[in-house]
């Protein structure tokens, strides 16, 4: 610890405690609850969901519980001193000069999520329970169910981006798996496969940016931490330095972005997620609007000293994230206006609340977007659990608005009283939780100085009331038709719309308990979590009350991350430790922090400094005006469509032409599906597939033949050359030879005693020359 | 002497030829007795004139080799005979010049008497002498068993 | 007297001795050159026994007179067989080798 200068002050630790130090049990226990599902599920008295209830179950307590130990921790530090995040890391393996570890990373921002994903999961599993009831792979629903909160956790608290991208990847598999849990039904494979792979191309984005960012970064943080690049606390850091080559980090900004564009159902890559609510409704209501959908906003959020940099939020422009949410929630809200299928108009709905996520990060609204994840997965999560709970009970498994609902409101009291809260929450009605986050974002993207993109947020919060009105029009009021009407017949299959199949019809394995056909209230299984949620989504919004002063902006106090230098940042501030910050001037630092805007002087940011928009009731009030004249208007025209049949507006889109084209551009959901599907994927898959082909039979064949070919004519002519004329000729010459010296020498041995006596005395003459030669 | 030695080998007429050996053999004879060897002189006209010769001459009419002149007795190594009997001429011409060169003859008056030779045969030769009796034998034994008549 | 002109003569008789063998188809004729050839050693030998001043000389010459005479004998009495059986004494004509 260093005393340095005069204005040194020794400032008090800060609180810990068991929950924060081994809030890495939290993805622990739900892994462990999966192998011990897959192993041994099958022979428990309820099929191993109750390892999964019960591990979920244990998460959140622990979640909880590291929730109110990191308050208390907050609540122990001084003004302007930065609460260090908890973090514990072990190295997991090294390979080539790179240290992989795993470890935690507790903050405000962690432990937030963590809670809601707990709370949520076994919100779901228990839900579950009623919901899957007899259904064919009830076991392995729950394992992948626990898999994937086990792994959506591990996220939330990683500490390194390695972990990051492993609970991702993940969660991109248990979305897989559990869309395609009903695979015998082709469409619902492909629903998986198309979610599966658009994810995935985002996911490219996420490997070159983490590279990006560990190549660039690792240096600085090594030297002036003591951590690798990987790790998320000195990315962040290093972002705020001043140090980053301003291209690297834009790119690496963008690289992560689009990874968030995949994940997070962002135009353009948001087609998956209507088609993956041809999985189970709990899928659809933990995955696809609480939980994973939101992790491309929890990594702008965690990373978003990166984004701050890279991508210049509070910059002068409109940035690239703010401009894809803001396409986002307008495009989205105007699909959910042509869908029969209520699960699809939350899908579009959830596409659309995620846009207003991006783009209040993309304007500096880093806490009202955190919050508006919290108060979003509530009513969501509510509002599709409501669905499942009208298909179990009343409609027969169907989701079709049109043809198997109307006039619940009166044989299912709860569900639609908690349907009625949640829709007012995503409305943005005072005093229901959206208002506080939802209205925030946008007051804030005014105030940050973007109003075009406020006005977007504006027209977005009128079609999202629009829509819903027209949904719950369609379910709850008028004349009931179709199943809930009654008319049961086990072969009223919906015929499915051109592109996907929601209907969670599979072969009538999961039938309500109320054996007695016609709609009713469903069971308590599932009517208690949505009444828990519901009142969640009533009263969630008052931890973060701005319009009622300082006081009640708890989650800003909790969460959000204090841009301060820290000096001596290598030490994280454990239990036990005091922490030194050498402060110039400790009560002017509130809002000239160096960080986010400049290099700071010594230390380190690892956050940077955000502006909050001041709330005015005539800003909210405004907006409750726009609001309530989309419920209106929506009721009305859906009144009078739907149900009086006016005959003005019946087959208006048919008579009138532009408004036809309108309609059928939306319904086939700007052709975007055709465009990835047919064109891009088509022209790129086609080519390649008859290229291969062609390699293939000509030229590895070709290969292959030639070289047979080759070979035969090679053996033919080493038969013919070598092994006749050559081989051949040496046997037959040799034998010749031998013959012919034998003719030669035959002469020699002629009987002919004269001619031996002549050879003898040659032979003798010339011995007698060399012999005189030789001594002479 | 050489003459006829020439003679014998060239003449076609057998009879001639043995007649001419028969010169050959007594100017051999001459020989002997310039070089002081008495009993080798008398030995050789008495057994090789005497008795070979007069072998030959059976042994030819044996045979019936015709009487008087008759076709050419050579054959056709007669031009190879020629170089090889000049070229070991040469050879031995050229040896016995070079070793011996004017070397004269001790003169002597004395003879090689018998006795001395016969001192030669039954003391140190005594074995090739009993050999030379086998050898004799053998050869009286089986010229009778070649030319009897079987 | 010189040396060389017995060993010379013995050397001209043998040379003469060997055309005879080798020229002549004649049995008979071919055993009278052989007999040259042994006289012309029997010169040789006398010769250097004289020269040597020993008997040596002598009686090897005794004995080549007393196998040269037993030889003769031996080889008429074959050539009188041979004359028998093919009716010809000519060597040339005595080969039944095949080439």
């Amino acid at each position: 610890m260093n005393l340095v200068a005069s204005e040194s002050e020794v400032l008090a630790p800060l609180a810990s405690g068991w929950f924060l130090e081994h809030a890495w049990l939290v993805p622990v226990v739900p892994a462990i609850a999966f192998a011990l599902i897959i192993l041994i599920g099958k022979r428990l008295p309820m099929k191993g969901s109750e390892l999964g209830v019960l591990s979920m179950f244990s998460s959140l307590v622990l979640s909880v519980g590291a929730g109110y130990q990191w308050i208390q921790r907050t609540n122990s530090a001084a003004e302007e001193q930065f609460v260090e995040p908890v973090i514990k890391s072990w190295s997991w393996w090294r390979s080539g000069g790179f240290d992989f570890g795993i470890g935690q990373h507790i903050d405000g921002l962690s432990v937030l999520v963590l809670i809601v994903v707990a709370f949520i999961s076994t919100l779901v599993q228990i839900y579950s329970l009623e919901y899957l009831r007899g259904d064919r792979r009830y076991t392995h629903f729950f394992a992948a169910l626990t898999l994937f909160s086990g792994g959506m956790l591990a996220m939330v608290l990683a500490d390194n981006m390695m972990l990051f991208l492993l609970g991702w990847e993940i969660m991109g598999l248990c979305s897989f798996m559990l869309i395609g849990h009903w695979w015998e039904d082709d469409a619902n494979a492909r629903a998986a496969l198309k979610a599966f792979f658009t994810v995935r191309t985002g996911d490219a984005g996420l490997l070159v940016g983490i590279a990006i960012l560990y190549f660039s970064a690792n240096d600085w943080t090594q030297e002036n931490l003591g951590v690798s690049g990987f790790s998320i606390r000195g990315i962040s850091a290093w972002a705020l330095s001043g140090e980053p080559n301003s291209t690297a980090i834009t790119i690496a900004a963008i690289a992560l972005f689009i990874a968030c564009i995949g994940k997070s159902g962002q135009f353009p890559l948001h087609t998956w997620l209507p088609d993956a609510m041809a999985g189970p409704t709990p899928v659809s209501s933990l995955l696809h609007s609480s939980t994973m959908v939101v992790a491309g906003v929890y990594l702008v959020a965690r990373l978003y000293p990166v984004f701050f940099v890279g991508l210049d939020i509070l910059g002068s422009g409109g940035n690239l994230i703010m401009i894809i949410g803001a396409i986002t929630i307008v495009i989205s809200a105007a699909l959910a206006f042509v869908q029969n299928d209520i699960k699809r108009v939350l899908a579009y709905s959830t596409v659309s609340q995620l846009g207003y996520m991006m783009l209040g990060l993309g304007a500096g609204a880093w806490l009202p977007a955190v919050f508006h994840i919290f108060t979003h997965a509530f009513f969501k999560a509510c509002l599709f659990l409501g669905a499942g709970s009208i298909s179990h009970s009343a409609s027969h498994h169907s989701f079709d608005m049109k043809r198997d609902m109307g006039g619940l409101r009166k044989v299912m009291p709860i569900t639609f009283v908690t349907w009625i809260i949640s829709t007012l929450a995503l409305c943005g009605v005072f005093p229901f939780s959206g208002f506080f986050s939802k209205d925030e974002i946008i007051d804030n993207v005014g105030n940050n100085g973007y109003n075009t993109f406020m006005i977007v947020g504006l027209v977005g919060a009128f079609m999202t009331a629009a829509y819903m009105t027209r949904a719950t029009y369609l379910t709850f009021f008028g004349e009931p038709r179709g199943a809930s009407a009654g008319e049961n017949s086990h072969d009223s299959h919906d015929p499915h719309d051109a592109h996907a199949t929601v209907s969670a019809h599979d072969s009538h394995d999961a039938h309500d308990s109320g054996a007695t056909h016609g709609p009713h209230e469903s069971g308590l299984l599932i009517t208690i979590p949505l009444m828990i949620l519901s009142v969640l989504a009533l009263g969630s919004g008052f931890l973060n009350a701005t319009p009622f002063g300082e006081n009640w902006e708890r989650m800003k106090l909790w969460v959000e991350p204090r841009a301060v230098e820290v000096i001596d940042a290598k030490h994280s501030g454990g239990p036990g430790e005091s922490l030194v910050i050498n402060l110039p001037n400790a009560e002017e630092s509130h809002s000239k922090s160096v960080c986010g805007s400049a290099t700071p002087a010594d230390g380190v940011c690892f956050a940077p400094q955000l502006q909050h928009a001041k709330f005015k009731w005539s800003k909210a009030m405004m907006s409750m005006v726009i609001v309530f004249l989309g419920m209106a208007l929506s009721w009305i025209l859906s009144s009078r469509l739907f149900t009086k049949r006016d005959p003005r507006l019946v087959g208006l889109t048919q008579r009138v032409k532009v408004l036809g084209l309108g309609h059928k551009f939306l319904v086939n959901k700007y052709y975007l599906d055709v465009l990835y599907e047919k064109i891009i994927v088509r022209s790129i898959a086609y080519p390649i597939a008859n290229a291969a082909y062609w390699f293939n039979q000509n030229i590895l064949d070709g290969i292959l033949h030639g070289f047979a070919n080759s070979t035969r004519k090679l053996s033919g002519w080493v038969y013919q050359n070598i092994d006749q004329r050559v081989v051949d000729a040496t046997v037959n010459n040799s034998a010749t030879f031998t013959k012919s010296v034998g003719t030669a020498a035959q002469p020699t041995q002629s009987g002919k005693v004269s001619q031996y006596g002549a050879l003898l005395f040659s032979a003798a003459a010339i011995g007698a020359l060399v012999l005189v030669i030789i001594n002479t | 002497m050489i003459i006829a030695a020439l003679r014998v080998v060239t003449t076609n007429n057998v009879v001639h030829a043995a007649l001419w050996l028969v010169v050959v053999l007594a100017g051999a004879a001459a020989q002997y007795i310039l070089l002081a060897a008495e009993f080798v002189a008398v030995t050789q006209v008495l057994v090789y004139i005497g008795a070979v010769m007069v072998l030959f001459l059976f042994g030819t009419m044996l045979t019936r080799a015709r009487i008087g002149t008759e076709s050419d007795l050579n054959n056709s190594y007669k031009k190879l005979g020629i170089p090889v009997a000049l070229v070991m001429l040469v050879a031995m011409g050229v040896a016995l010049l070079g070793s011996f060169g004017d070397e004269k003859l001790p003169q002597t008056d004395t003879v090689v008497s018998t006795q001395e030779i016969s001192d030669q045969i039954f003391g140190p030769y005594l074995l090739p002498f009993w050999a030379l009796s086998f050898v004799l034998l053998a050869a009286v034994v089986g010229a009778i068993v070649l030319a009897r008549k079987d | 007297m010189f040396v060389n002109q017995f060993l010379f003569l013995a050397a001209v008789l043998f040379c003469i001795g060997v055309y005879g063998v080798v020229a002549r188809k004649n049995a008979v004729l071919m055993l009278m050159s052989i007999e040259l050839i042994l006289n012309s050693v029997n010169i040789n030998l006398l010769t250097f026994a004289l020269r040597n001043g020993s008997t040596d000389g002598h009686t090897f010459a005794l004995y080549i007179i007393a196998v040269a005479a037993a030889e003769v004998g031996v080889g008429l009495g074959l050539v009188l067989l041979v004359y028998r059986n093919k009716k010809t004494i000519s060597v040339d004509d005595l080969s039944e080798m095949r080439g």
